[in-house]
C-alpha cells in the first residue's frame, strides 16, 4: 500500500515495521511527531521522558534488558543526552539501540544550527542519513540491524526538510515482536569504571574498523555513474536538491555518513573528473575525503550556513548570481506571536513595566522578547534561565537586588530547571524565578509531561505538584498568581523582589489552546469609540485582535485615531480592559 | 502553466488558515491521479500567527520537495499581502490566485506601518494571470467560515488536470463525515468562482 507520509510519520512507521516496541523521547521541533505517531501503534511502549538524557538512559536500560529500543530527540536534545551517549558507545547495547537526532539547518525552530553528524565521529557511533520519507522508513530498519550485528548504538539523522516534507511511501507488514528480554549480568561490559572502560575502549576502535569495512558494501552507499565529467558526493536531503538540477551527473550517495567507505569513495573518484561534495552545515564529509588525499570542491563554493535548495546548488556550481528583475514591493514582516488570550502576555507585560532584567528560556514565551512586550532578555537553552538569573544576581550583588528575574515554562522546568533551582536555594540566591505553568508543553503542540497527569499513551499518571517540589528544594518564598490578573501579578512580583533570598512565583493558567482545560471563551471585547482617547496603551499588549485605526482629527481634540478589537480573534481574556484608563473597553 | 516534467505550486498565508491541510489534500489528489508528488513545509515556532508556506511539487518523478527561486508555476496566497512576500519564487509567467482576506501583522496593528493597499494592481501590472477570489466570503456562504482553504482548492482545481471526482473523493476522506458535505459545497463554490 502506498500513502502520503511525512518523514516523521515514516520514521515512526519504520520503527513499528522493524518490530520495535520500546521508545522514549522528549518533544522538540522537528522531531516531535515521530513519537506522537509511534505512540498510536498497537502494542507499543512509548514515553515522554522529562528530558533527552533520561530518554536515552531509559532506552539504554531497555536495550540492556534485551529489547530493541529507540530514543528520539532534536539536535540540541543530543547535547542534553551527551553524557550517557559517549559511554553507551563503550558498553554496547545488548538488545539494540537507535538514537534519532532531528537537526534543524536554517534554525526554523531552534536556538542554534549544530551539525550532529559531528556527534557520530565524536562518540564513535555509526550514523545513517535518509534523504526522504521512504528512505527514512527503510533506514530505521537497517539501523536496528546494524545495532544488533555490531553491538553498537546507531544514530539516524533527520533534518527539518526530511522530517517535515511529505512524499509517497510504500508500507510493508511489520515484523512480529520478539520478546528477547531477560536479566543478564556482565559487569566487565556494563560497569564502566576505568579498568573495564579501558578494555572496552579498545573494543570501540575494533568495532569502528569493522563498521568501516561494512560501509564499503553497505546497500545504501550507492554509486550512480552517468556523465563522468562531474561527480557529486552527497547524503540526505541535499541529494534530492542536486538531482533536481543536475540529473545527468554522476553521484555517490552515502546512506551511512559515518564511518565513511574509503575504498568506495576512491573508486568513485577514479571514475569521475571533477568532484563536488554537497552537504549542508559543516564540511563533515568534505574534510574526511580531503584527508584521504582526494581532490574535491566543497565549502569553497557552497554555504556553511542554512539549509540548501536546488537553486543554491545550481548557482554555486554554475557560478550564477541571483536572478535579476524580480518585481518587488516591501511589506511588513509577520513574526509568530503569542495567541489571543495567551496567559504569558499578562506576565511579560508586567515584567516589562517593572523594568527588570529577565533571563528567559525555551518555550512560546521566548517570543515575548519582541516588541511591544520586550519582557525577556536572554535565551540560551532549556533550563538556562534559572542558573543565569542566579549567576547574574550573584555577580551584580547589591546592584542586582530586586532587578533579576528568571522565567521558565512548566515543561522546561521539569526538563532541566529543578537542579539549578536547588542550587539557588543552596547558594542563597537573591533572584526571583517565575514558572509559567500553562499545564502543557505548548510550543511543540501540547505534549504531556509529569505535571499534566497523563502519559502519551493516555493513561492517568501522577500530577507533579510544583509547589510541593519547589518547597522540597528549599525555596521558602513561594507564591501563585493568575497572569490574567495584572494588578495582583505585579504586586506579588514586587513583594518577592523586595525579599532577601530566592523566591518562586508560579504564574498559573492553562494554555488557551489546551483542549483538556475546557476553557470557555469569554465574550469578545469591544472598544467604545466615544471613550477611546487613542492613547495606544492597549496596543502595548501586542494582542493580535487589537489594532490601531487612524482617524481624521477633530477640531479641539488631540486624538489621531482609536483602537479597534477584531471580534473574530478576541477571546475576551480581559487584559486590555485592565490596562485601559478610560473605561473604553467593554 | 507551461508544460514541463515537474511543476511547482506554492501555498502561502498565515498560521491558522488551513494551508497545510489544503496542501495535504492537493497532494493526495495528485497521488490518486498517479503522479509522483512531494511537499515541504515548516511547522513554525509558536502555534499560530506567523507566515506559513507549503511547497508542492509534482510530475513523473520528483526529487526535491522544495522549489528553487524563480521556479514556482502557481502561487496561491491565502492572505492578500503574503502574495508579495514570495514573488522571487515565481516564474515570469506564473499564475497567481489571491484570497481577498487581509490579516494584519503586528506592525500594522500597532499603526507603525500601513497595510499594503495596492497589492492586486501591483500584481496585475507585473503578471498576466492574477485572480482575486474572496474565499472567506464564499466560505461563509457555504455555511462554515473555516472552509476558505477548500474554496481555494476549488479554484486551484480548475488549473490542474485531475478530474473533479478525484478531488471530491479525497476531500470526503480528509474530513469527518459531518464536515464532508460543507467542504464539498465550498470546493464547488471555489470551482465556480
Amino acid at each position: 500500500m502506498k500513502i502520503l507520509m511525512s518523514g516523521n510519520e515514516a520514521i515512526a512507521r519504520g520503527v513499528y515495521e522493524a518490530g520495535v516496541r520500546f521508545a522514549a523521547a522528549y518533544p522538540g521541533t522537528p522531531s516531535t511527531e515521530i513519537m506522537e505517531e509511534y505512540s498510536k501503534y498497537e502494542g507499543v511502549y512509548a514515553e515522554w521522558s522529562p528530558n533527552e538524557k533520561v530518554a536515552l538512559e531509559v532506552a539504554i536500560g531497555a536495550a540492556l534488558a534485551g529489547e530493541k529500543a529507540i530514543a528520539i530527540m532534536k539536535h540540541v536534545g543530543v547535547n542534553v543526552a551527551a553524557d550517557p551517549l559517549f559511554t553507551v558507545s563503550y558498553t554496547g547495547t545488548n538488545g539494540a539501540l537507535v538514537i534519532i537526532t532531528a537537526d534543524d539547518p536554517s534554525l526554523h525552530s531552534s536556538q542554534n544550527e549544530q551539525d550532529n553528524r559531528n556527534y557520530a565521529r565524536f562518540a564513535k557511533i555509526p550514523m545513517l542519513e535518509p534523504a526522504d520519507p521512504q528512505e527514512a522508513k527503510e533506514f530505521i530498519k537497517l539501523a536496528f540491524e546494524i545495532s544488533e550485528k555490531f553491538d553498537t548504538p546507531v544514530f539516524l539523522r533527520s533534518t527539518t526538510r526530511v522530517s517535515h516534507s511529505k512524499a509517497v511511501v510504500s508500507l510493508e507488514d511489520p515484523l512480529p515482536y520478539q520478546d528477547k528480554t531477560n536479566i543478564t549480568y556482565n559487569s566487565a561490559k556494563f560497569v564502566m569504571v576505568p579498568a573495564n572502560a579501558r578494555i572496552r575502549r579498545v573494543e570501540v576502535e575494533k568495532r569502528m574498523q569493522n563498521l568501516k569495512e561494512f560501509a564499503e558494501s553497505f546497500s545504501e552507499n550507492k554509486m550512480e555513474i552517468n556523465n563522468p565529467d562531474v561527480g557529486i558526493i552527497t547524503a540526505g536531503m541535499p541529494y534530492n536538491y542536486a538531482k533536481d538540477v543536475f540529473p545527468d551527473y554522476s553521484y555517490l550517495k552515502l546512506g551511512m555518513v559515518y564511518p565513511l567507505p574509503e575504498k568506495l569513495i576512491r573508486n568513485f573518484a577514479d571514475k569521475v573528473k571533477n568532484i563536488y561534495v554537497i552537504e549542508e552545515l559543516d564540511p563533515f564529509l568534505e574534510e574526511q575525503i580531503k584527508a584521504m588525499g582526494i581532490k574535491v570542491i566543497g565549502k569553497e563554493i557552497f554555504p556553511y550556513t542554512n539549509e540548501f535548495d536546488p537553486g543554491i546548488i545550481q548557482n554555486a556550481i554554475n557560478k550564477l548570481d541571483k536572478p535579476e528583475n524580480i518585481p518587488a514591493k516591501s511589506i511588513p514582516p509577520r513574526p509568530p506571536n503569542l495567541c489571543p488570550g495567551c496567559p504569558h502576555r499578562g506576565l511579560f507585560y508586567t515584567l516589562n513595566k517593572l523594568k527588570l532584567f529577565v533571563t528567559g528560556d525555551i518555550g512560546c514565551y521566548t517570543l515575548s522578547y519582541m516588541k511591544p512586550l520586550e519582557g525577556l532578555h536572554s535565551c540560551i537553552c532549556m533550563g538556562a534561565s534559572i542558573g543565569m538569573a542566579h549567576g547574574m544576581s550573584k555577580a551584580l550583588k547589591e546592584k542586582g537586588k530586586g532587578k533579576i528575574v528568571g522565567v521558565i515554562g512548566d515543561s522546561t522546568f521539569i526538563h532541566s530547571g529543578i537542579t539549578p533551582l536547588l542550587n539557588m536555594a543552596y547558594n542563597k540566591s537573591n533572584a526571583v524565578i517565575i514558572i509559567c505553568d500553562n499545564s502543557t508543553t505548548a510550543m511543540t503542540g501540547m505534549q504531556e509531561h509529569p505535571g499534566t497527569g497523563y502519559t502519551i499513551l493516555g493513561e492517568k499518571a501522577i500530577q507533579l505538584d510544583l509547589k510541593v517540589l519547589v518547597s522540597a528544594l528549599g525555596i521558602q518564598n513561594i507564591r501563585v498568581v493568575d497572569p490574567y490578573d495584572l494588578k495582583n501579578t505585579r504586586t506579588v512580583i514586587k513583594e518577592e523582589l523586595a525579599k532577601d533570598g530566592p523566591s518562586v512565583v508560579i504564574s498559573k493558567r492553562p494554555c488557551v489552546l489546551f483542549k483538556r482545560a475546557k476553557l470557555q471563551p469569554q465574550k469578545p471585547l469591544q472598544v467604545d469609540p466615544d471613550k477611546c482617547t487613542g492613547c495606544k496603551v492597549c496596543l502595548g499588549l501586542g494582542c493580535p485582535p487589537i489594532s490601531w485605526k487612524k482617524m481624521e482629527k477633530i477640531e479641539g481634540s488631540k486624538r489621531e485615531g482609536i483602537s479597534v478589537i477584531d471580534e473574530n480573534l478576541c477571546n475576551g481574556c480581559g487584559l486590555c480592559l485592565q490596562v485601559c484608563k478610560f473605561n473604553a473597553i467593554y | 502553466m507551461k508544460d514541463k516534467d515537474v511543476k511547482s505550486i506554492l501555498l502561502a498565508g498565515v498560521g491558522g488558515q488551513g494551508i497545510l491541510r489544503a496542501s495535504d489534500i492537493m497532494c493526495m489528489a495528485m497521488m490518486e491521479a498517479g503522479l509522483d508528488v512531494k511537499k515541504s513545509e515548516v511547522h513554525g515556532m509558536a502555534q499560530r500567527g506567523g507566515c506559513v508556506t507549503s511547497h508542492v511539487r509534482y510530475g513523473s518523478k520528483v526529487y526535491s520537495p522544495l522549489a528553487k527561486l524563480g521556479s514556482i508555476d502557481l502561487l496561491v496566497a491565502f492572505e492578500k499581502m503574503e502574495t508579495l512576500r514570495y514573488l522571487n519564487y515565481l516564474t515570469k509567467d506564473a499564475t497567481i490566485i489571491v484570497n481577498a482576506e487581509e490579516i494584519y501583522p503586528p506592525a500594522v496593528n500597532s499603526g507603525e506601518v500601513p497595510y499594503p493597499k495596492d497589492a492586486i494592481s501591483f500584481l496585475k501590472s507585473n503578471y498576466k494571470q492574477v485572480r482575486e477570489i474572496d474565499a472567506t466570503a464564499l466560505a461563509k456562504q457555504s455555511g462554515n467560515i473555516k472552509t476558505a482553504n477548500v474554496v481555494l482548492l476549488g479554484a486551484i482545481s480548475t488549473l490542474l488536470h485531475m478530474t473533479a471526482s478525484i478531488w471530491e473523493d479525497v476531500i470526503k476522506k480528509a474530513f469527518p463525515e459531518k464536515l464532508a458535505k460543507v467542504n464539498l459545497t465550498a470546493f464547488q463554490m471555489g470551482r465556480d468562482a
